[in-house]
């Protein structure tokens, strides 16, 4: 059966309102080349010759070893995870609004936000939002919403800031009127520096964004850029790895206290590291976290506990008044659909590993991402980029080009990592490359050879 | 029939203007207004030293079932907000004309030349509105 509720008839009624002729005319501004096409899928084909097409497409992709990072982490999923979240009675995207039908996946968004101001440190924090490069655009907005001290639409965007979120938010925020103002990084250090803000000092700034760990994987001092945005009365915005808060300090505790309060005043990052699949790019989930005096001003639903007439528990979503069905074009956000089946996934996934386990996530990783390091660094042709202590990422200095490197690893069936080139070139031939729990000391030990076969072919024979 | 002093005057906004001294004006919104939105469960109020201009959106009144902004009724620089409304939105529902008036203006242009309805225009426009 169809599932699409519209007629021919309907259609073409709404088609001829807008004076368009077919549905495909829509799409004329997306140039050819950028379509997906047919994707060399015929319309129509029976079970058994889509599963054989879909098992040989799956195929074609091979078993690469990955240490690409750069924003989404290959971590362990537990089985548990995806059979759990997969059940019927959590099978859903949608949003429960009806809390007569839907306190089991109320009371699971509860438990996540309880979780993630656990992680984060915050008081409080919504049901998610689409992804970490938008929760970034939404958190600038926000920012610009609720610091009416500064009554300014300027944001610092540290170069050390996923280039991809600083893109994202460059094109939803600034279309509003938002001004990103880039503040360059230490060569040395890959960090940003308290000198680089100075010339900041006593501007009208709404907000400083810090991503800790940083996009090279480089530990940025919060605690100084956080004191300096709050003495000039600017926002903190933190963007966090959630994985990453196990072991470091929680965005709510950066900084001295300051007016009775201390930290980031806006959290956001990227959920995928929670029990998501990389599976090509998404999908994954943003989260957002702030203080209880802000939360009028935060995008999205938040799942609250209350009690029916009886005086019982129960669980519903509140503080929606502030979302499009309500505010239509005056909502906080237009984009701030929660991804509800990815949250259900993260919930159970840290249920799971709890706090320990979490932090055995973390502790392997780093130590992994180190041993890498110092197993690559050992190639000659290769340095590591920076002196600064580092999570579970490194930026890597090649002699040479980063791109036909990468190509040989490839065809020795290894993806060594996200090539900075063309986003930093003042680095030269910088490769940042990630390890996580997942890769063993033989995978390590893989990746060293192939990489200095390819370096120096004569000496790899040993 | 909603009560609709005769001492006030309205915005097609449902918003109530009370003259004071010396150019002083005190806004809320009408008896109609707070019985259309329902129980409200929370107000946002403009902040101090504000300055606004006639139909700004410059408050927000929040309840179970909608939310909707507050339009100045006239131009100037607010000089007090009822903070007690952040605690106690209900205020709003039982004295809409009194304890739960919302902020205060003083004004840089005549209410006179303000585009206002007076309390028996008002009336006749809710009754039109009501047709």
């Amino acid at each position: 059966m169809a599932f699409i509720p519209h007629t021919p008839d309907d259609i073409a009624g709404m088609l001829d309102v807008i004076g368009a002729k077919t549905i495909d005319d829509l799409f004329d501004e997306i140039p050819a080349g950028l379509r997906a096409g047919t994707l060399g899928v015929p319309p129509a084909i029976g079970e058994m010759e889509l599963g054989r097409l879909m098992s040989d497409r799956a195929a074609s992709d091979g078993r690469p070893l990955n240490f690409i990072g750069a924003g989404a982490y290959e971590h362990h999923i537990p089985a548990p995870v995806w059979a759990i979240t997969t059940r019927g009675e959590f099978y859903s995207a949608y949003t429960p609004y009806q809390a007569e039908a839907s306190q089991g996946t109320l009371q699971l968004i509860y438990e996540y936000q309880s979780m993630m101001c656990a992680l984060t440190g915050m008081e409080v924090s919504n049901a998610s939002l689409y992804d970490g490069a938008s929760a970034l655009a939404e958190a600038c907005l926000m920012a610009v919403r609720t610091n009416r001290a500064a009554n300014s639409r300027r944001i610092l965007l540290p170069r050390t800031v996923n280039p991809t979120y600083a893109q994202v938010a460059q094109s939803i925020a600034g279309n509003q009127d938002i001004l990103f103002e880039k503040v360059d990084f230490d060569r040395a250090a890959g960090r940003t520096l308290l000198e680089s803000l100075r010339p900041y000092s006593g501007q009208e700034i709404a907000a400083l964004v810090v991503q800790q760990p940083n996009f090279f994987g480089c530990l940025e001092e919060v605690d100084e850029l956080t004191d300096w945005a709050h003495q000039n009365k600017i926002l903190l915005i933190a963007v966090v790895n959630p994985v990453s808060l196990a072991m470091l300090k929680p965005p709510g505790q950066w900084g001295a206290r300051l007016d009775g309060h201390q930290g980031a005043d806006i959290v956001c990052g990227e959920g995928q590291p929670l029990g998501v699949p990389l599976s090509a790019g998404g999908p994954y989930f943003g989260f957002m976290a702030t203080r209880m005096q802000y939360v009028r001003q935060m995008p999205g639903r938040i799942v609250g506990r209350t009690v029916d007439v009886d005086g019982r528990p129960g669980f519903s979503l509140t503080l929606q008044a502030r979302e499009q069905h309500i505010r239509r074009g005056k909502a906080t956000s237009n984009i701030c659909t929660n991804q509800g089946l990815l949250v259900t996934a993260a919930t159970i996934y840290m249920s799971l590993l709890g706090a320990a386990g979490l932090q055995r996530v973390a502790a392997a990783s780093v130590q992994r991402t180190a041993d890498l390091v110092a197993s690559l660094t050992r190639i000659a042709g290769v340095r590591a980029a920076f002196s600064t202590l580092r999570f579970h990422e490194a930026v890597l200095i090649l002699d040479r080009p980063v791109a036909p490197v990468l190509a040989g690893l490839a065809r020795r069936g290894i993806l060594g990592g996200f090539d900075l080139t063309e986003r930093y070139p003042e680095l030269g031939a910088a490769l940042l490359v990630c390890a996580t729990e997942t890769k063993l000391a033989m995978d390590i030990d893989a990746y060293a050879g192939a990489l200095a076969d390819i370096m120096n072919p004569s000496r790899a024979a040993a | 029939m909603s009560n609709i002093p005769s001492d006030l005057r309205y915005t097609k906004s449902h918003e109530w203007v009370r003259s004071g001294q010396n150019g002083s004006a005190e806004i809320g919104i009408s008896e109609h207004a707070q019985s259309a939105l329902g129980d409200l469960v929370f107000v946002e109020v403009p902040e101090v030293g504000r300055t606004v201009q006639a139909g700004d959106a410059c408050a927000v009144v929040e309840s179970v079932k909608a939310a909707s902004d507050v339009y100045s009724p006239v131009n100037g620089k607010v000089t007090a907000s009822n903070t007690a409304l952040a605690s106690q939105p209900e205020l709003l529902n039982q004295d809409p004309y009194g304890a739960g008036w919302m902020f205060r203006v003083q004004t840089t242009s005549p209410l006179a030349g303000a585009s206002l309805m007076s309390a028996a225009e008002y009336a006749k426009y809710l009754a039109d509105e009501a047709k």
